[in-house]
């Protein structure tokens, strides 16, 4: 067989070419969003966020509605229920975070084992991505497409959020909005990644594009360009690993993008060669003007 | 004149803590305030309860005769915030932080206009960082970041600059060229307050002083705040040698 026949026969199936779009698409917006994430510091936000949706697809489910809408509401409120545990000042974020997430997410294991078994707790909480219905893939271009809009529009708003929120205060901007601002996208785009690798993996897509382009660059704008890049194409790598040697798609996905993360971690210019590099730069810079090699640092 | 700041029997606490109490203070436009106390004496307290940062308990604040909010959102207000409060990894160019100083003044999206980058520009040349523009924040010096921080205060076109110990960490040829450019912007009708830990540098860099401890316990000309007896009452030092000359100063600020 040749390579292309082996990227070209997947998509002969629709359930293929539905798994391919849907992945791409929560791919790009995951890394769009984990560009602040990781700069922001809210890695276990994205994670509470995704856990908390699993009642509301549990019952959307049961009521018949679209599953976008139950995993929204469910992420809103677990966003608004943090916000009121850590209000009184005792209960630090970490800890009203942990509460929350796991409070919600015991709240749809309970519901799951009470509702009638065409809710598959499997599919939901490991992804099901070559199961998604043409339904299920216009929700998640809809919601794609807001998130990243959101995102795009209010990126230099986002940015100086995250990096000065004081400043934002003192020109008149509301850092109190721009952080809801963030963690609504926050809500609708872990909906979008639940399709692909399920509500335990979520956090992996949230999370690791933004570090590994942080690795890669000075520039905000630039992480912009390659978290997407290379998170589609690390999603889609995983996605036809799993086709052909038929394995879990959404562990693949993430297994895929883990990996990159931790060649580029090793790799690059900010990664572990990369400071090594540097420091013998610096040690031989030092030897030269110094003249004191027991001086110079050697890593 | 219209007091470029009124600070109006302002109290703040933290739960229990009471980090201002009862402080007043006024600055005229043009002139350039230092603001001395010792660790904990409620300095960046008052920074921030004049950005509205932090919520006063009691008293009210007036930036060139406006309520804070308005005057926030004029952009009359340029914090440049404490050494430590910045995050110096992140993957912003100094440019981009001087043209944070516009953003107030744009659309919705912030994209910036011809005027907002030529504003940019003439800012980064006034504090001498044209050539570093492109350098990511955390690859400057102590010196240059603050001067960064200042620019987006000029770009912004702020009436009142507010710094938080932008001296601390910083050596003497760059805390000069610091001070050179807050008398500039002084002299250009601009009001600079400025609190810091070096008492050297006060006669250069302020016209005048004040000493805060919780209260105002002292505001005036920088001569008179620096006089042995006017500190070490004011800022609690008083002990030993200083001690016998400043009985009364030391009784008057306790009581
Ligand atoms: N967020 C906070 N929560 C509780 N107490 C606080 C908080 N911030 C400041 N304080 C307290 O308020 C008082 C004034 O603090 P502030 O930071 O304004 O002092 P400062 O003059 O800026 O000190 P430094 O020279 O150390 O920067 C101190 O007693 C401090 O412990
Ligand atoms: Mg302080």
């Amino acid at each position: 067989m040749s390579p292309l026949d082996l990227l070209l026969e997947p998509l002969g199936y629709e359930f293929m070419v539905r798994a391919l779009a849907t992945t791409v698409l929560a791919a790009v917006v995951c890394a769009l969003l984990s560009c602040w994430l990781v700069l922001v510091g809210w890695s276990l936000m994205g994670d509470a966020v995704s856990h908390a949706v699993l009642p509301g697809v549990v019952l959307a489910y049961v009521v018949g509605a679209p599953f976008a809408v139950g995993a929204l509401v469910f992420g809103l409120l677990a966003v608004v229920l943090v916000g009121a545990v850590r209000g009184g000042g005792r209960v630090k974020e970490d800890a009203a975070i942990g509460i929350v997430f796991t409070t919600l997410f015991a709240l749809g294991l309970v519901l799951v084992s009470v509702t009638p078994s065409d809710t598959d707790l499997n599919h939901i909480v490991f992804g099901n991505v070559l199961g998604v219905s043409t339904s299920d893939l216009v929700q998640v271009a809809v919601l794609a497409a807001v998130a990243a809009a959101t995102l795009l529009l209010k990126r230099r708003d986002l940015v100086l959020f995250a990096f000065d929120p004081t400043h934002a205060h003192a020109i008149g901007l509301s850092p109190r909005r721009l952080g809801a601002l963030l963690l609504g996208v926050l809500a609708v785009t872990a909906v979008v990644a639940l399709q692909v690798v399920g509500v335990v993996l979520v956090v992996a897509m949230l999370v690791i594009p933004g570090a590994t382009a942080c690795l890669l660059t000075d520039r905000f704008g630039r992480m912009l360009v390659l978290a997407p890049v290379l998170s589609a194409t690390s999603a889609v790598v995983g996605l036809y690993l799993s086709y052909w040697y038929d394995l879990a798609s959404g562990g693949m996905v993430v297994l895929v993008q883990g990996v990159v993360f931790g060649v580029v971690h090793l790799l690059a210019p900010h990664g572990v060669l990369g400071r090594r590099r540097a420091g013998r730069a610096a040690a031989v810079a030092d030897e030269a003007t110094t003249a004191r090699p027991e001086a110079a640092p050697v890593v | 004149m219209t007091p470029a700041l009124e600070v109006e029997h302002v109290t703040v606490r933290y739960g229990d803590v009471l980090a201002l109490d009862d402080v007043s203070l006024r600055l005229a436009p043009g002139r350039v305030c230092g603001l001395v106390g010792v660790n904990g004496a409620g300095k960046s307290t008052l920074l921030q309860a004049v950005t509205g940062t932090v919520r006063p308990g009691a008293g009210r604040v007036r930036v060139l005769g406006d309520d804070p909010a308005r005057a926030r959102r004029r952009g009359a207000i340029a914090y440049v915030p404490q050494q430590e409060a910045v995050d110096v990894t992140f993957p912003v160019s100094v440019r981009d932080v001087v043209a944070m100083g516009r953003y107030g003044r744009l659309g919705p999206t912030r994209r910036l206009r011809a005027a907002d980058h030529a504003a940019v520009d003439a800012a980064l040349e006034r504090v001498g960082l044209t050539a570093l523009a492109d350098r990511q924040v955390g690859r400057l010096s102590g010196g240059q970041r603050r001067r960064a921080f200042v620019a987006r205060g000029i770009a912004q076109e702020a009436d009142l600059l507010l710094l938080d110990e932008p001296f601390a960490g910083v050596d003497k040829g760059s805390e000069a060229t610091v001070v050179r450019l807050l008398r500039e912007l002084a002299a250009d009708g601009r009001t600079v307050l400025v609190s810091t830990h070096d008492l050297h540098a006060l006669p250069d860099l302020a016209d005048e002083a004040v000493l805060l401890r919780r209260s105002v316990v002292f505001h005036g000309p920088v001569p008179e705040a620096l006089r042995p007896e006017t500190l070490a009452g004011a800022l609690g030092l008083a002990t030993g040698t200083v001690a016998s000359r400043t009985g009364a100063a030391g009784e008057g600020a306790a009581a």
